[in-house]
């Protein structure tokens, strides 16, 4: 409990290094999906999900592809609204609301839980354009504020270095590395509670996917993590807690779910055994 | 043995028959197309001079210039474009952004935009004399002119702004959500400037479309080849002024050689223009 | 958020005029028919003598004749000439001739029919005169409208053509077709129905021509016997006398827009029925 009081304290944009997180050993749970099922078109995805998000931790979405995990992310900062035919059943409790009742700020629920995606996806602006627009857009209007928040923000993923001389110049021409932290930054300019990513790194290059799980590793603590990877080993690198997913029947199911060391050493499910084994998926 | 080398002879021949044939159509094409280039050039030149654009017309139009033409094709095409630039890209946004394909209203714009796109141009003419001029009492006018082009220009516009603001990637929907922009916001600050440039060369096609029209103006705009007072005057666009020149007026074939001059390298112009926009938005997609 | 929920309503309502658009030209071309359609029946614009509008004969065949004569005229011309362009451009020219010519074709385009007509009045009219007199007939008319329609079916085949895969290509080649056999016994196979969706367009593109055909062909209300024969389409025929006509005539000339655009209707429907097909 108290490591989370500590987390609390501290300033919301000085990224400790690498060791700082918290444990996790006590945790809260700061997202709880109860019975979610989702559907496209009437055919079923995901199918009664529910499991807890933890505070300060990061929480890995494993299985193979086409089980839900993706749809699941998208749930909960509800993007699912912009996909059509689309709908989605049960709840996902935000500090004890459902971010599905009708009277949901749904721009003001996603300046909470940011998310990255998996190909970067800078906007075709300037790289302090793509910082500023959705500072801007949540009304925070004072140049020198955007100015101090944009530069912390690339600070905290280590890109202020690299282009601070050259913030008027296209997002578009950064490396592919670079973009994704960019995204990063921007999400972390508004301040979330919680980030959620979508294969930050399978787009990437080995290089600039170390770099960028590092960071994820730095985010330990100060914020929530949801990150659905496909890459197992990164999984057991760098989460605190992991779901399993598999299709079962047409939609997908939640396997287990437990701390990540469980789900990797000792799993109570054969499927998950199997799977992170790497005998099936 | 014996058949498998005549056939090969034959093959042959069939290879060199259909390739001689397709050169021939090629180099035919080619040249009509330069002599009716020629043509133009040598015919237009001849009676063209900076007088002829600055002057009023003379004599029916055989002395003199197409100041007043030029003036009133001017006018009609900003009526035109003013009144369908709006409707149009309304309705491309709309279409593109916010109606979901299956909907009925969707459907139905649609539908009404491919009829409409499928009109010729004399009905259009039709429509025009019949709404604008005689039940809405505006006459034969720039204004109505200009309208009944607003009409004809109304698909074109819809369709490439549509076909630009889907180019965008999704993806740029989904990001501006995520980080909590507004619908409106993004539209605004992401998706339309990523679409200006097809918006842009479907702009200057409609223009171009515009500008070569005759058989929609014909009894809509009229004919009056003085300078217009106000848009609910008579106004001669330029394309009818060569028709008018070339069917009407003995000895106007020089001012209508001129004429079709000005016209086609104001399209010229144009065209090159919308290709350079449409030219832009594949670089910078693959830049992306 | 609140400019989010007012934004689509907005915009409906701009959708909303394109629809009405629609609606009010069909509704004011029926409208004005309606003396026609209600009073004289149809049938009579097949039997009755001839027109002679100002005596109240309105037989539209001449000029419905006249136009289809023209336009299929024209379509014999410009597809070979068209297709060949197309496989001249895909397959036959270096890359430098392909875009060069690529960019004459679409000049050729940008060039307005009453410029086409203005030529054709001043150039191919006179030529012909020398020939065969009066000059000002079907021919020209057809020689006028085949300048026009071959950009559109030189582009719709060139894109249909190049939609072909270049794999099928190359295994083609890889089986030892020749560059003629490739095309005729895969490629154009391959792409027939974007080439007649191409077709389609030019077709109705050649049916609603007026201006061109107007300066050109004569204009003489007659079945014409030979290509010499001047003839009258049902386009031109509106734009000659919509100006003063009044009444039933009136009503009449805007049953020919009717039937105009009706012709024209079907040609699109096929043309994109065609195109559904090849996309498939």
């Amino acid at each position: 409990m108290n490591i989370e009081q500590e987390v609390g304290k501290c300033d919301p944009f000085t990224l400790g290094p690498l060791e700082a997180g918290p444990a996790c050993c006590d945790p809260l749970p700061v997202i709880q999906v109860k019975d979610l099922s989702l559907r496209y078109n009437g055919k079923p995805a995901l199918e009664k999900v529910s499991l807890d998000i933890y505070e300060g931790c990061i929480t890995a979405l494993i299985g193979p592809s086409g089980c839900g995990k993706t749809s699941l992310l998208s749930a909960i900062n509800r993007l699912t609204d912009l996909i059509p035919g689309c709908s989605v059943n049960g709840r996902i409790l935000m500090q004890g609301r459902n971010i599905y009742d009708r009277d949901e700020n749904v721009q003001a629920l996603r300046r909470q839980v940011g998310m990255v995606f998996q190909k970067p996806t800078p906007f075709p602006l300037s790289i302090r354009r793509n910082l500023s627009l959705s500072l801007h857009e949540h009304g925070i209007t004072r140049k020198t504020e955007v100015a101090d928040i944009s530069e912390q923000a690339l600070r905290d993923v280590g890109l202020w270095d690299e282009v601070c001389d050259r913030m008027d110049s296209a997002a578009l021409n950064l490396s592919g590395g670079q973009q994704q932290r960019l995204c990063i930054a921007r999400a972390l300019a508004l301040q979330p509670q919680i980030l959620l990513m979508d294969e930050p790194c399978s787009a990437l290059d080995p290089i600039a996917s170390g770099v960028v799980e590092d960071l994820i590793c730095r985010l330990r603590g100060r914020y929530t993590v949801v990150i659905v990877t496909h890459n197992l080993a990164q999984a057991r690198r760098i989460a605190n807690y992991a779901a399993f997913f598999w299709v079962s029947g047409h939609a997908g199911q939640l396997i287990e779910f437990g701390r990540c060391q469980k789900i990797f050493e000792s799993p109570r499910h054969e499927l998950t055994a199997a799977y992170v084994n790497g005998v099936r998926g | 043995m014996y058949d498998v080398v005549r056939n090969r002879g034959l093959r042959k021949l069939r290879e060199y028959a259909a390739q001689c044939l397709i050169y021939t159509a090629v180099l035919l094409i080619s040249a009509v197309f330069i002599w009716l280039l020629i043509d133009l050039l040598r015919g237009g030149l001849s009676h063209l001079s900076w007088e002829f654009i600055t002057e009023l017309p003379r004599d029916a139009g055989r002395a003199g210039g197409i100041a007043s033409i030029l003036v009133s094709t001017l006018l009609i095409l900003l009526v035109a474009v003013l009144t369908a630039v709006p409707v149009a890209w309304m309705t491309a946004v709309l279409l593109a952004e916010f109606v979901a394909t299956g909907s009925w209203f969707g459907k139905a714009v649609r539908f009404s935009l491919h009829v409409l796109a499928g009109v010729p141009s004399i009905v259009f003419g039709l429509f025009g004399n019949a709404f604008f001029c005689v039940y809405l009492e505006l006459g034969f006018s720039i204004l109505s002119g200009g309208l009944t082009l607003a009409c004809m220009l109304l698909p074109i516009l819809t369709s490439t702004a549509e076909a630009g603001l889907r180019a965008v990637p999704h993806v740029y929907r989904l990001a501006a959500s995520a980080l909590g922009l507004s619908r409106a916001a993004a539209l605004l600050h992401l998706i339309l400037p990523a679409a200006a440039p097809v918006m842009a060369a479907g702009l200057l096609l409609g223009i171009g479309r515009a500008l070569a029209e005759t058989a929609a103006l014909l009894f809509t705009s009229g004919y009056a080849e003085r300078m217009p007072d106000s848009l609910l005057d008579s106004g001669r666009a330029l394309a009818l002024h060569i028709f008018d020149l070339s069917m009407n007026v003995p000895g106007g074939d020089e001012p209508a050689y001129a004429s079709a001059l000005v016209l086609v390298s104001l399209l010229l112009g144009i065209n090159i223009l919308a290709m350079k926009f449409a030219y832009g938005l594949q670089r910078s997609k693959l830049m992306s | 958020m609140p400019i989010d929920q007012w934004l689509p309503g907005i915009l409906r309502a701009g959708a909303l005029i394109a629809l009405l658009v629609m609606l009010f030209i069909l509704l004011f071309l029926i409208g004005e028919s309606w003396p026609v359609l209600s009073k004289l029946s149809i049938v009579q614009l097949v039997t009755d003598s001839s027109w002679h509008p100002l005596e109240g004969a309105y037989n539209l065949m001449p000029m419905l004749t006249g136009t289809v004569l023209a336009s299929t005229g024209a379509l014999l011309l410009a597809i070979p000439l068209g297709l060949a362009s197309a496989l001249f451009t895909v397959f036959y020219a270096p890359s430098y001739l392909a875009v060069s010519y690529k960019r004459l074709i679409e000049l050729l385009a940008g060039i307005p029919s009453v410029v086409f007509g203005f030529w054709g009045l001043t150039v191919l009219v006179p030529l012909i005169n020398q020939w065969q007199p009066p000059g000002a007939s079907l021919l020209a008319g057809i020689l006028v409208l085949t300048l026009m329609i071959l950009p559109t079916v030189t582009v719709t085949a060139h894109a249909a053509l190049a939609a072909v895969a270049d794999e099928l290509v190359r295994n083609a080649a890889a089986l030892g077709l020749s560059r003629w056999g490739t095309i005729q016994g895969v490629v154009l196979p391959a792409a027939k129905a974007g080439i007649t969706a191409g077709i389609m367009l030019a077709a109705a593109r050649a049916l609603g021509e007026t201006m061109a055909v107007l300066m050109v062909a004569g204009n003489v209300v007659q079945y014409p016997e030979t290509v010499f024969d001047p003839v009258r389409t049902l386009a031109a025929n509106i734009a000659l006398e919509t100006a003063y006509a009044m009444g039933d005539h009136r009503a009449v000339l805007f049953v020919s827009g009717l039937l105009l655009m009706g012709l024209i209707m079907v040609l699109s429907a096929m043309a994109e029925a065609l195109e559904k097909q090849q996309h498939v």
